[in-house]
């Protein structure tokens, strides 16, 4: 169904010791290096053993409702008056995002790998209602990692996780947001390496994790490239789609990597803009090394870590998943950003023409759309990846648009 | 003999944390020596102090809130080697602040800070060409820890290329907070003396003169930092005398443990 790698391919990344280019590796305490080396050696075991492709592939289809459909928008189309623009709806999904593709991953892998008690550090709180969920499945315990102050902004999210059995653990140190989930969670593992499993939400985080969730992601691309062969006949011009850590991105760009004439776009968070506060790591930071990969990070000069802003809290991390960075210096795919203000007016027009609330994260890849559609010729062909749907956001959207509920 | 190597060869050595630029910190390096430890690890402040609890946390936010920078990191260990010249500097921290001007930097500023060591928390041997080379290039010591989960198979890995001493994290978790039976630290002790040949120091959940001359009986150092951190997260410009105590009584615990 997609093309094989071949030897010049962007497809065969990363390298035996987990980098893509100069980014990814495995920057862990020592303490953790032999679980992460385990756990590579049972992802490599697993993805040579059809019975998990099947049990994943079967839960995707009966669990969490795939294939996803590829829609065609067209008022939304007509009214940008240029390519024409199509989405791929993993809004649809069960839990209403993409996130769950990984979790349902990653929590088969826990289970081969004999673990009994699983781990999930969140931002807005998708990837610990996917996990939380993947979790009830299984019948597996679930503590999420959440910064105290996204437990307080995310209450609904907050509460599906409470009703689906998972404990949720406020994090008050150092800014209490989801960077600081991830390092409270990291602490957790350390400490219960012998029956935990960590299911890292992003594509980012040490070997294997890039890969694997980028992997299991991947479905996206792929039945996104058949069905436009099957509906169009031919490939799309330019694939567009959110970036925080970049999971969805890769998900829907990896498949594509090796058709050279489809472009990528990856659209990070400009928050206030890019010479105020943002969440841009690609294009206001440096590389880096945070959480067991070195990628892009927002950083002082002396490597400090500086917090992200964005409207999302989807996005609001102040790093990016390694194969983006490499993409970037490569020249594969090219990485630009939306304002706050950008987003709520694509969230917005998204709601208007196509009847679809989209979530704050794929309102930043819509806005860029709405600059790049006119631009391009009407027999041209956008698809956006709508990686999830803004039932989670009409609160915060309210409030910046001075409404009160 | 190098500082590092001097400073062994007496018998079990008491080793102590404390986080820089966290209290009056030249007072209380000053302490520390005064009180009989034999290294001292100074850390290196980090946004993001992945393996630490939470005193080693705070005291990494206090001493960033006090605007405390990697120069000043460097002013407080030059400072120290003029009034100290005798012993033993080592550097701890996390990968990203001493990587970001480039390893070959950060090994430069060391030599001329007069440190001994690093030891940095987040570089597994796996990933040893990010600062390894440029440390023993300039002569620094690489100070790598060895855990619980470090098994057989993987510990020739961690001793290649590390000196100084291996840093036996003693228990999986995270800094200051839980505490490993000592039998399991004498038989981790016996593994890894006999592969090593540079000493074993013992560290994480160290809080007692008792635990530590219990850990001295069989290992070449022992590690203490909560403890001490939190005295002054405590006492704050008030701290150093009471640090001072406190190592007094763990080195006398330590230091006799070869005589007892």
């Amino acid at each position: 169904m997609t093309t094989a790698p071949t030897q010049n391919s962007f497809r065969n990344q990363p390298d035996e010791r987990g980098h893509f280019g100069q980014f990814g590796g495995r920057y862990v305490a020592e303490t953790l290096m032999p679980l992460v080396l385990e756990l590579e050696a049972e992802y490599t075991r697993a993805k040579a053993d059809p019975a998990f492709q099947a049990e994943f592939d079967d839960l995707l289809e009966h669990y969490v409702g795939r294939p996803s459909p590829l829609y065609f928008a067209p008022r939304l189309t007509e009214e940008l008056g240029g390519a024409q623009v199509w989405f791929k709806r993993d809004e649809l999904n069960h839990t209403g995002a993409h996130k769950i593709n990984n979790c349902i991953g990653q929590i088969l892998l826990a289970i081969r790998m004999g673990k009994t008690r699983i781990i999930a550090e969140t931002g807005a709180g998708q990837h610990g209602v996917a996990t939380a969920t993947v979790c009830a499945r299984f019948g597996l315990p679930c503590v999420v990692f959440m910064g105290a102050t996204d437990v307080a902004r995310q209450a609904p999210n907050v509460f599906r996780m409470k009703l689906l059995g998972a404990e949720v653990r406020a994090v008050t140190a150092g800014a209490a947001t989801l960077k600081d989930a991830m390092n409270e969670a990291l602490r957790d593992w350390v400490a219960n390496v012998h029956d935990t499993f960590y299911i890292i939400g992003t594509a980012a985080g040490p070997h294997p994790y890039p890969e694997l969730v980028r992997d299991f992601q991947s479905v996206i691309g792929k039945e996104a490239r058949a069905q436009m062969l099957s509906r169009v006949g031919r490939l799309p011009d330019l694939l567009v789609a959110a970036i925080g850590g970049g999971s969805n991105a890769i998900g829907l760009f990896h498949p594509f990597l090796d058709d050279p004439d489809v472009k990528m776009l990856g659209v990070e968070a400009a928050g206030h803009g890019l010479d105020k506060e943002h969440a841009a790591s690609l294009a206001g930071g440096r590389p880096g090394v945070l959480h067991g990969n070195k990628t892009y990070l927002l950083q002082d000069a002396d490597g400090q870590i500086t917090e992200g802003h964005s409207i999302s809290a989807g996005l609001d991390y102040p790093g990016i998943g390694p194969e983006h960075a490499w993409l970037r210096d490569v020249g594969r795919v090219d990485y630009t950003s939306v304002t706050d203000t950008e987003a709520l007016d694509g969230f917005q027009l998204l709601c208007r023409t196509e009847g679809i609330i989209p979530a704050l994260e794929p309102a930043h890849a819509i806005a860029a759309v709405k600059k790049i559609a006119p631009t391009m010729d009407k027999d041209q062909i956008i698809l956006v990846n709508l990686c999830g749907r803004g039932d989670k956001d009409i609160f915060a959207v309210a409030e910046h648009l001075g409404v009160e509920l | 003999m190098n500082r590092l190597q001097s400073a062994f060869s007496r018998g079990p050595a008491l080793v102590t944390f404390v986080t820089g630029g966290d209290g009056p910190t030249a007072e209380i390096l000053d302490a520390l020596v005064a009180g009989g430890a034999d290294v001292i690890e100074l850390g290196m402040p980090f946004t993001d102090p992945m393996a630490d609890g939470p005193a080693i946390q705070q005291a990494n936010l206090r001493s960033l809130g006090a605007g405390t920078t990697t120069a000043e990191i460097f002013r407080i260990a030059s400072a120290f080697r003029a009034r100290h010249p005798d012993v033993p500097l080592v550097l701890m921290g996390y990968a990203n602040p001493m990587i970001t001007r480039g390893p070959e930097w950060f090994a430069a500023e060391c030599v001329k800070a007069g440190v001994d060591g690093v030891i940095c928390v987040d570089i597994p041997p796996e990933e040893d060409p990010e600062l390894g080379p440029a440390l023993r290039g300039a002569g620094v010591a690489l100070i790598r820890l060895a855990t619980p989960t470090t098994d057989a198979a993987r510990l020739p890995a961690v001793l290649d290329g590390s000196s100084g001493f291996l840093y036996y994290v003693s228990v999986a978790g995270i800094t200051g907070l839980q505490q490993a039976a000592q039998a399991s630290i004498e038989e981790a002790v016996a593994r890894l003396k006999a592969s090593a040949t540079i000493p074993v120091a013992v560290g994480f959940g160290v809080r007692t003169p008792e635990q530590a001359a219990e850990i001295a009986k069989v290992a070449d150092g022992v590690v203490v930092g909560s403890a001490l951190v939190e005295l002054v997260a405590q006492h704050g410009e008030n701290a150093p005398a009471l640090v001072g105590e406190l190592t007094r009584a763990l080195a006398d615990a330590v230091h006799g443990a070869r005589s007892a």
